[in-house]
């Protein structure tokens, strides 16, 4: 990669719960410093309302804690994805749940949320949720189709709307060459998932930001449980700069762009990077049941990050 | 049903947070207190309070003197709320004045928050136990915050909290204090650390100990605090050891365990160590002492 001038990501598209301690430690090397989950389906779908409780619980609990062992801050955002809106009968339970998640410290907006075979289920569930983000004053962060994507998109945001969103309030995700232009006429933030082989490459992102600038577009990776590249953002930030687009573009695209958009959720301040506190304290780390690691020797401070394969990084909980 | 007076403890945690809050805070605060209180008040009015305390209330912590503190364990012995937040002592207000005549009812209400709690929730729910209504229905909750991998959120159960050695049976108990040892904390902020020790607790960190040392490890020396009122022939052979350590530190935890033990052959060892045992008779040496030590950066 291009020396990226020591600048800060962050990703605000990532599935971290599907990824190991090496992708954080890789991650904080590349200068990412703090990332925001979407909640979503977990590649098959749940059938129980109380897997959707633990999911969320550990979006707010464990995932951040164990982001914060490798200095990363973890930020989530709730909702019921639109797969899983086709079971309504769990889709009605999963409602109820949304309530007491959506405050919680750490929530950035509801989402991921949308269409995905744009069924009437689907509709209903995106609507409600809708609904409750205007009720709580939170951004929303809409996934939008991986077939008939541009009818897709062009619907969540005119249904959002229709609900009485401002389209500042909007995170429309999982854009491409076809979508962004309607997007961005339109007033929405226009987010970039960049994978490996489908939705958008890196290549293809670089010609995006030449054609339509930096303003409300920005970068993530969509890392999950399939073949996707955490360090997408970093990646992507690196080859901008290399074809010359200028340093202040890159930043907003890769970075400030999301902390503006999600920030609107009161919950997410650059404060909570930049300072003291957040040197990584791996004392505050914990062990678990078995084993402490014993000889292991804690990193304090500095934002320290161990390499990949360094096994001090592995003190996390057993 | 009742740990402390509740009235008082919840005009002590109002005080308290008088002083690290702003008037907004506080007017918001006694609003959903008397929100919450109310029998028709919705579940949701109440989960939304709790989580959203902090914001309002905020996050400074609790400035305690020597006094406050001195209440405190008036109000309910050992109770310690020097590292509480504002917004943390806001949340235990808030369950404090949920209804709670229906214990099984209340204690629904609280499993539903603790099982969907974040971290700054879970440790303000822990740290809450002691002064909660009904003790006796959190026992097995207690015991589960033990099994947290969140250091912060074990601190809250386990460190500076009188509900353990008050409520948890004997086994969760020895797991509360051997984790304390194996994540290395000191257990002297293990409130009831020695009126809760037992022969089988004695056993097992005897065992952990031998483990550590299979493997070429020391142990910390406060490891011998439970172990010594139950020293026996077995264990005494470990003490001898300690005495032949290269670190000063392990002197006197030998020296500690053999005063506090009540085995004749442990009594004549500490003979042979005139300079402990004059340390230890002026209370210069003791298990606090050993406890601060052993968390001081050598």
């Amino acid at each position: 990669m291009t020396d990226t001038h020591n600048l800060m990501w962050l990703d605000p598209h990532v599935h971290m719960t599907s990824r190991t301690t090496d992708d954080y430690a890789r991650m904080r090397q590349a200068g990412i410093v703090a990332v925001i989950e979407p909640a979503f389906w977990l590649g098959q779908p749940r059938t129980e309302a109380g897997a959707f409780k633990d999911y969320f619980s550990s979006l707010v609990g464990w995932e951040r804690f164990r982001a914060s062992q490798f200095g990363i801050r973890h930020y989530c955002t709730i909702g019921l994805n639109s797969k899983e809106a086709n079971n309504e009968a769990l889709a009605e339970q999963v409602m109820e749940l949304l309530p007491l998640f959506v405050c919680k410290e750490g929530v950035v907006g509801v989402g991921e949320i949308g269409y995905d075979d744009q069924t009437a289920a689907e509709d209903k569930y995106y609507r409600l949720q809708l609904e409750l983000a205007k009720e709580v004053g939170m951004p929303v962060q809409i996934h939008t189709p991986h077939r008939d994507k541009k009818a897709g998109t062009i619907r969540s945001m005119d249904v959002s709307l229709e609900h009485g969103i401002a389209p500042d309030m909007v995170i429309v995700d999982h854009n491409n060459e076809e979508t962004v232009k309607d997007v961005l006429d339109r007033g929405f933030w226009a987010a970039f998932t960049i994978y490996p082989n489908t939705k958008m490459s890196n290549e293809r992102m670089v010609e995006v930001v030449k054609t339509y600038g930096s303003d409300r577009i920005m970068v993530n990776s969509a890392a999950d449980w399939g073949i996707s590249d955490p360090l997408s953002v970093p990646k992507t930030a690196s080859l901008m700069l290399e074809r010359g687009i200028s340093l202040e573009d890159v930043r907003k695209v890769c970075y400030q762009n999301a902390l503006d958009a999600f920030g609107k959720s009161g919950q997410i301040h650059e404060s909570d990077w930049i300072s003291e506190t957040s040197d990584v304290d791996q004392r505050l780390k914990f062990s678990g049941n078995s084993v402490l690691r014993g000889g292991q020797t804690p990193v304090t401070g500095g934002g320290a990050t161990p390499a990949s394969g360094d096994s001090s990084a592995s003190n996390i909980v057993r | 049903m009742y740990q402390s007076e509740l009235n008082a403890s919840k005009q002590f945690l109002t005080q308290l947070i008088q002083r690290s809050t702003t008037p907004q805070g506080l007017q918001w605060l006694r609003q959903k207190l008397t929100q919450v209180s109310d029998p028709t008040a919705t579940e949701k009015d109440f989960y939304l309070a709790f989580g959203t305390a902090p914001r309002f209330v905020g996050k400074e912590k609790l400035a305690l003197t020597a006094a406050d503190l001195q209440e405190a364990t008036e109000l309910r012995a050992g109770f310690n709320p020097t590292n509480w937040t504002a917004g943390q002592a806001a949340r235990a207000l808030l369950l404090l004045s949920l209804p709670h005549a229906d214990g099984e009812a209340y204690h629904q209400k609280l499993k539903k928050l603790f099982e969907t709690a974040d971290m700054g929730e879970q440790t303000a729910l822990y740290a809450a136990l002691p002064l909660l209504p009904h003790p006796q229905l959190f026992k097995a909750r207690a015991s589960e915050g033990v099994r947290s991998n969140i250091g912060l959120v074990f601190d809250a159960v386990a460190l500076d909290n009188p509900y353990p050695a008050g409520y948890l049976e004997e086994d969760a108990w020895n797991q509360l204090v051997l984790k304390t040892i194996f994540v290395g904390k000191s257990i002297a902020r293990i409130i009831g650390i020695d009126r809760r020790s037992n022969p089988h607790l004695a056993q097992m960190l005897t065992d952990y100990a031998h483990e550590r040392w299979a493997a070429g490890r020391t142990v910390t020396p406060e490891l011998w605090r439970p172990v010594a009122p139950f020293i026996n022939e077995t264990t005494f052979t470990d003490i001898k050891k300690l005495f032949s350590q290269p670190d000063e530190i392990q002197h006197e935890a030998a020296a500690l365990a053999c005063a506090h033990s009540p085995f004749a052959p442990a009594k004549e060892l500490l003979l042979q160590h005139p300079d402990l045992k004059t340390r230890i008779e002026q209370n210069e040496l003791n298990w606090t002492y050993l406890g601060a030590k052993t968390q001081t950066p050598s």
